[in-house]
């Protein structure tokens, strides 16, 4: 039974090609919560970012190498990583004033 | 103001240097501007679709349908592109020797001319999307004052054009036989751009391996977020910390369509001189 559920598991995520942790980033009033987020390094993380905001946001980091714009009132998800140690900052592109952020990889 | 300005700016730009390189590229055939200008109309009300649809296209295969769509609109055009660049070695020189000869490539370049339309639609596309998914935000966020958005939406939507019109007089102002060179090795360096681009959507999405994470870092010597670096990133697809497999697909792709372009050239100067 265990092995059946672990093989329709992969069966149900053909996408991805190796598991993950996942961690949560949240924008509300064009801020990220937290602002500083731990992540392991040496492995690859799924960031959920869940906009709670009505406007849309471009999750931005030229040294994650992401960009992903997401839609006001929805979540997205973006694959980072395997990071080396070390400091990864971000913004929100539509509001860089405000929304701001760093991934520590440790 | 001033942000929307120069976010509406930023976006309009790859698109507007990539329109005025083309035009300059396809000034010797006739009703050219007929189709640059079909490829900017499909491209603009493909991009409010886009944005009005960008919630259901976000949610698509679990969550990763937004870089699926980048990628496969990338991939459209770096296949445009090679295919415009192929067809420009081929018939390049011939226009640039005599313009009377132009007239046997025109049944020819009515082809080449669909296939500009749709570059150029899917340039607009990708990067007006995003403008207009920034616009339609403002707007509904009700807190900023619309008509100010509005304007500096305008001003930057103007200043991007107006940097796509500088390139396209720079360009038509190098002599005619010297321009084919420059404006092919331009687009090859943005048909490779894009190719990196588009490996970077699919590393993104987890349908691809980056290989090393980064290949090498120049974020300190010439940061992306810099005004050359920037620049770069949109002419020549500069990355500051890139992966080895986007390296691969910039490679890949400067390789095939230099290649592409080699294979034409050679064979079809005789066929040049047979039918005059």
């Amino acid at each position: 039974m265990k092995l059946t559920l672990f093989a329709l598991a992969i069966l149900a995520s053909p996408l991805t090609l190796a598991a993950s942790t996942e961690f949560d980033l949240t924008i509300k009033d064009h801020r990220f919560e937290p602002t500083e987020l731990r992540v392991p390094a040496g492995q690859k993380i799924k960031l959920i970012v869940n906009n709670l905001d009505a406007t849309p946001e471009e999750f931005e980091s030229h040294k994650l190498n992401r960009e992903k714009v997401i839609p006001g009132k929805s979540k997205a998800t973006i694959y980072i990583g395997p990071l080396t140690p070390g400091q990864y900052p971000f913004v929100g592109e539509f509001n860089e004033q405000t929304a701001r952020g760093t991934l520590i990889a440790e | 103001m001033l942000g929307t300005l120069l976010i509406v700016f930023r976006e309009t730009l790859e698109a507007a240097l990539l329109i005025g390189i083309i035009a300059a590229a396809t000034k010797t055939i006739p009703g050219r501007n007929r189709w640059i200008g079909a490829g900017i109309v499909a491209g603009v009300f493909g991009a409010l679709l886009v944005a009005g649809l960008m919630d259901s296209i976000a949610q698509w295969a679990d969550g990763i349908g937004q870089e699926l769509f980048n990628a496969g609109v990338l991939g459209l055009a770096v296949v445009m592109l090679g295919w415009h660049n192929i067809w420009m070695a081929k018939h390049g020189a011939e226009m640039a020797a005599d313009a009377k000869h132009v007239a046997h490539a025109v049944r020819d370049g009515r082809r080449e001319l669909s296939a500009i339309a749709i570059l150029i639609a899917v340039a607009v596309l990708r990067e007006g999307s995003e403008t207009a998914l920034f616009l339609y935000g403002l707007a509904s966020g009700g807190g900023l004052d619309l008509r100010h958005a509005l304007t500096g939406g305008s001003l930057g939507l103007l200043a991007g054009a107006g940097a796509g019109a500088v390139v396209y007089w720079g360009l038509i102002r190098i002599p005619l036989k010297r321009v084919f060179d420059v404006i092919a090795l331009l687009l090859l360096l943005l048909a490779a751009g894009m190719a990196g681009q588009m490996a970077k959507f699919l590393i993104q999405a987890d349908l691809l391996p980056g290989i090393a994470t980064p290949l090498w870092d120049t974020s300190a010597a010439l940061p992306m977020a810099s005004t050359l670096g920037s620049l770069l990133h949109l002419v020549a697809g500069y990355e500051a910390q890139p992966t080895a497999m986007q390296v691969i697909f910039y490679v890949a792709t400067l390789t095939l369509i230099g290649l592409g372009m080699r294979w034409k050239r050679a064979p079809s100067l005789s066929a040049g001189l047979r039918t005059t």
